[in-house]
């Protein structure tokens, strides 16, 4: 089949019963399988970064071949925040809620200088990094970071999805 | 519209102006876009009609309504009786192709202005953010609230003795009471 889900294969190949058609593994690897090949990203657009994620998204560079192009405006549909441009203080508890209201288990990607510490607008309006406010799992510097940029981010949430990683939103009872 | 007619367009403002409103003509300079006059507060909202209603002139489209701060600027402060603040409007005429700027000088220990949203309606949002951001209490505003700045903000962010990274308002703005 191509896919590794990391099981053992071909269990009682001498048996030639399961040959090809039959793999074994945990479900756990299966999930997270599924989920890492189709993020659906709720975009934050708010300033210039937004464009860069647009063009992403748009046929050049295509996140489609990541799985990640459908792109939900509503965040109870969606699993990965993308928090593209600058956070004004009247924005932030807007940007709160739909962190909120996405389910679990949810990603966020804070995307470019402004999003991840304020950039260059160190002023009285402009959040400091919305980290202060709910949890991000990638960051990505530049302003504003290249589309390359953006899908090497969705790739290293891939790879803590299929890594078992939790995000970082999540509490676990230890 | 050739370089003749607009250049021969901007003293036909002042002409007029000065014609009419000569008392109410604080100051005016020909600028590089157009023609910039300065008007007490008493006549301003006068002069504002009348360049909107003027046949001859049209100044119909009020393009911006914003204010500054001269407080620390001793030059500008002394040409106008230490008025701190400078209420601007943007004027523009179609039928001239060409545009005014008028100022107003205010002072801090009134800051009353008369709104000009029954002249132009899209005065409303400018002048709210001139209000959000200077303090201006424009009188006769159908809804002068905050428009960029959150309602339970403190101060007005314009002004200069206000610090640019605010006064702490980024670690403690409320979550709870603000409209989501
Ligand atoms: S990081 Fe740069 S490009 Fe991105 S929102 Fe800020 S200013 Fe715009």
């Amino acid at each position: 089949m191509g896919l590794d889900f990391g099981g053992a294969r071909n269990l009682s190949a001498d048996s030639g019963f399961m040959d090809d058609n039959i793999i074994t593994t945990t479900i756990d690897k299966v999930v997270n399988w599924g989920r890492k090949n189709s993020l659906w990203p709720m975009p934050f657009g708010t300033a210039c970064c937004a464009i860069e994620m647009m063009a992403t998204l748009a046929s050049k560079f295509d996140l489609s071949r990541f799985g990640s192009e459908a792109i939900r405006f509503s965040p109870r549909q969606s699993d990965l925040l993308i928090v593209s441009g600058r956070i004004s203080i009247k924005m932030m508890p807007v940007l709160k809620r739909i962190y909120d209201q996405m389910p679990d288990p949810k990603w966020v990607i804070s995307m470019g200088a402004c999003a991840s510490c304020g950039g260059v607008f160190d002023t009285y309006t402009l959040i400091q990094g919305v980290d202060q406010f709910i949890p991000v799992d990638v960051y990505i510097p530049g302003c504003p970071p290249r589309p390359e940029d953006l899908i090497d981010a969705v790739m290293q949430v891939q790879q803590k999805i299929a890594g078992g990683e939790v995000p970082k939103g999540i509490e676990v009872a230890v | 519209m050739n370089e003749e007619q607009s250049v021969a367009e901007s003293p036909l403002v002042l002409q007029k102006l000065q014609e009419n409103y000569a008392d109410a003509l604080l100051a005016h300079e020909e600028t590089r876009d157009g023609v910039a006059v300065v008007v007490g507060k008493d006549d301003a909202y006068a002069l504002l009609e009348y360049l909107k209603t003027e046949a001859e002139l049209g100044y119909t489209y009020l393009v911006d309504v914003t204010a500054v701060d001269n407080s620390q600027l001793e030059s500008e402060l002394v040409k106008y009786d230490y008025a701190r603040f400078m209420v601007v409007y943007h004027l523009y005429s179609y039928q001239g192709c060409c545009r005014l700027r008028v100022k107003v000088p205010v002072h801090e220990r009134d800051l009353r202005v008369r709104s000009v949203t029954s002249l132009w309606r899209g005065a409303n949002w400018l002048e709210r953010e001139t209000y959000d951001m200077f303090g201006i209490a424009f009188e006769g505003h159908p809804d002068l609230r905050r428009i960029l700045m959150p309602d339970d903000f403190d101060g007005h962010p314009l002004r200069k003795d206000y610090p640019l990274r605010g006064r702490g308002e980024r670690e403690s703005f409320n979550f709870e009471t603000q409209n989501v």
